[in-house]
């Protein structure tokens, strides 16, 4: 019988079977058992129940509200993010690791002390509270301090993701598109876009995903006025608190389809264009 | 109409990456700078284009003070020895570059840019694969693409950092033929950096022999093979 040789990067089968395993059981009881259950209380008393529940005002209203928040922190994070990240790979300056740490803050404070963060500055008692006040200019427990807060903590997400990718990728296209007569914004939609689409695409999502789930931030500066400064997160627990179990599964599953649909559509992309990705990573 | 380099000087923090370059070399020459690495080689062609700054000195050519315009405006070709080339655009499209991002008013009609990247590839001799992207080529071939996106731009100036560094010496030999034969039918001033001397001998009018940041001697390649003027250049020469 010919003896079989593991190679040297190969592990024994018991081992790498009790390994599959661990991880099998990890996502199933972690990740799909509590998301299954979600969907379960969602739907337990039908379909039409859950449409119910969600036609619900104030239900309607913190979706309205979830959505103004993404819509607005997201397209934003985006340009701050593409900028920052165009700064810090293309050109060299004093203070740049300072920026770099800088872009991470949001990762590295816990939300609620963004939110707090930000009852200091336009709280009553804060920098700013007097002048608003006589202004007659609400943000604090209003939609403005919810879009702060939520382009606060979503912030790093497409810095994150493009600053590997521009570094990786050097100035070498942009400075012979210079030499060859472009502009810097020609030379940025036609060279360096391009060449970044598929992480500022990767970056974008991520930062939905976490502008419609941001909890903390947002709970803080909120004030959790129903129907008027309610989040769907912030809104889910409400429901909770008030012993309504069918309404918060609602939400909640609906938050989860959301962040579903986000993973479905990066999945799509990714196959449909597969080869232009391949391409990209080759070079 | 010449091009004249006058005590370039450029640090890089305290360290001195050149220390005062000067060379003339008449319109429509073939310069080659040799040196061996770190002599700062990269640091004077990337001057010349526009893409890094001197802290003094001065460049003339064509009239022009060049060093107070910006890369963009030189129209001066560059290729460099990591090729460079947009890669997620065809070979057709990498040679259009320079012409599609003219103002409205100096760009050519679709159908004059057409022919003229047809006519590049011919110069290049890379008919037929205007279609690959350039993962899809040779080392070679890529070099040959970025030199066809370069005079795709009419230059004034064609500048060159160790074009053919990368590849291997049949194919290194091919390509220095070729873009002798390239200048020598368009005419364009060239300042071509190697640490080859071979090369530099075999392709250029003049070469600069550079050392530590200065040019130790400037002239005719069988000039400074027969009288080399310093220790450095006929050690050089004789490594
Ligand atoms: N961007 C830079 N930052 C710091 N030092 C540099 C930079 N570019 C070049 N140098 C230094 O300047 C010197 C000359 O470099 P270079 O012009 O690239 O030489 P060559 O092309 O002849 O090898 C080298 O010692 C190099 O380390
Ligand atoms: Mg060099």
């Amino acid at each position: 019988m010919k003896k079989r040789f593991l190679k040297p990067t190969e592990d024994p089968l018991w081992l790498r079977l009790f390994l599959g395993a661990v991880a099998i059981a990890f996502i199933a009881i972690l990740l799909l058992l509590p998301l299954a259950l979600v969907f379960k209380e969602a739907f337990a008393n039908g379909i039409g129940a859950f449409w119910t529940a969600i036609k619900e005002p104030d239900t309607l209203a913190s979706v309205r509200l979830s959505l103004i928040a993404a819509g607005i922190a997201v397209p934003l994070n985006m340009v701050f993010g593409i900028a920052a990240a165009w700064c810090i790979t293309k050109y060299d300056f004093p203070g740049k690791t300072f920026l770099v740490t800088l872009i991470d803050l949001p990762f590295s404070v816990s939300p609620v002390v963004a939110g707090l963060i930000y009852v200091l500055v336009f709280g009553a008692q804060g920098w700013f509270g007097r002048s608003l006040a006589d202004n007659n200019i609400h943000i604090l427990f209003a939609v403005p301090g919810i879009v702060l807060a939520t382009i606060f903590v979503t912030f790093p997400f497409v810095a994150r993701e493009l600053i590997p990718l521009m570094a990786d990728q050097g100035r070498d296209e942009e400075e012979a598109a210079a030499t060859l007569g472009a502009t810097g914004f020609q030379t940025f939609l036609r060279v360096t876009l391009p060449n970044i689409k598929w992480g500022l695409l990767y970056g974008v999502l991520l930062c939905n995903a976490r502008a419609l789930g941001e909890f903390g931030a947002v709970s803080v500066v909120s004030g959790h006025i129903r129907g008027v400064t309610n989040t769907m997160p912030l809104h889910v627990q409400l429901l909770y608190d008030n012993y309504d179990y069918p309404g918060a599964f609602t939400v909640a599953a609906l938050l989860a389809m959301l962040a579903l649909l986000t993973l479905a559509l990066k999945s799509l992309l990714e196959w449909r264009y597969a080869d232009e990705l391949a391409a990209a990573h080759r070079h | 109409m010449s091009l004249t380099v006058d005590s370039v000087a450029k640090k890089f923090g305290r360290f001195p990456a050149l220390n005062g370059a000067s060379f003339v070399a008449p319109q429509g020459g073939f310069v080659s700078l040799l040196g061996p690495s770190g002599s700062g080689k990269t640091t004077l062609l990337r001057i010349l284009g526009g893409l890094e700054f001197a802290d003094s000195g001065s460049v003339r050519f064509a009239d022009l003070n060049w060093l107070d315009m910006p890369a963009r405006t030189r129209n001066a070709g560059f290729v460099f020895q990591q090729y460079a080339l947009f890669k997620h655009m065809t070979v057709a499209d990498n040679i259009a570059f320079g012409l599609k991002v003219r103002p409205r008013n100096r760009r050519p009609s679709s159908a004059d840019i057409h022919k003229r990247v047809t006519e590049l590839l011919d110069l290049v001799q890379l008919s037929g694969l205007e279609a690959r992207y350039p993962s899809q080529l040779s080392g070679g071939q890529r070099q040959r693409v970025a030199l066809a996106r370069a005079l795709a731009i009419e230059p004034r100036m064609l500048l060159l950092d160790e074009p053919f560094g990368a590849l291997d010496a049949k194919v290194r030999k091919e390509l220095r033929t070729d873009l002798r034969r390239i200048h020598d039918h368009a005419g364009v001033t060239t300042v071509f950096v190697t640490h080859d001397q071979e090369e530099a001998f075999a392709v250029a009018d003049l070469v600069a022999v550079m050392k530590d940041g200065r040019i130790e001697q400037y002239g005719a390649p069988a000039d400074v093979r027969r009288n080399p003027k310093t220790a450095f250049v006929s050690e050089f020469l004789s490594a």
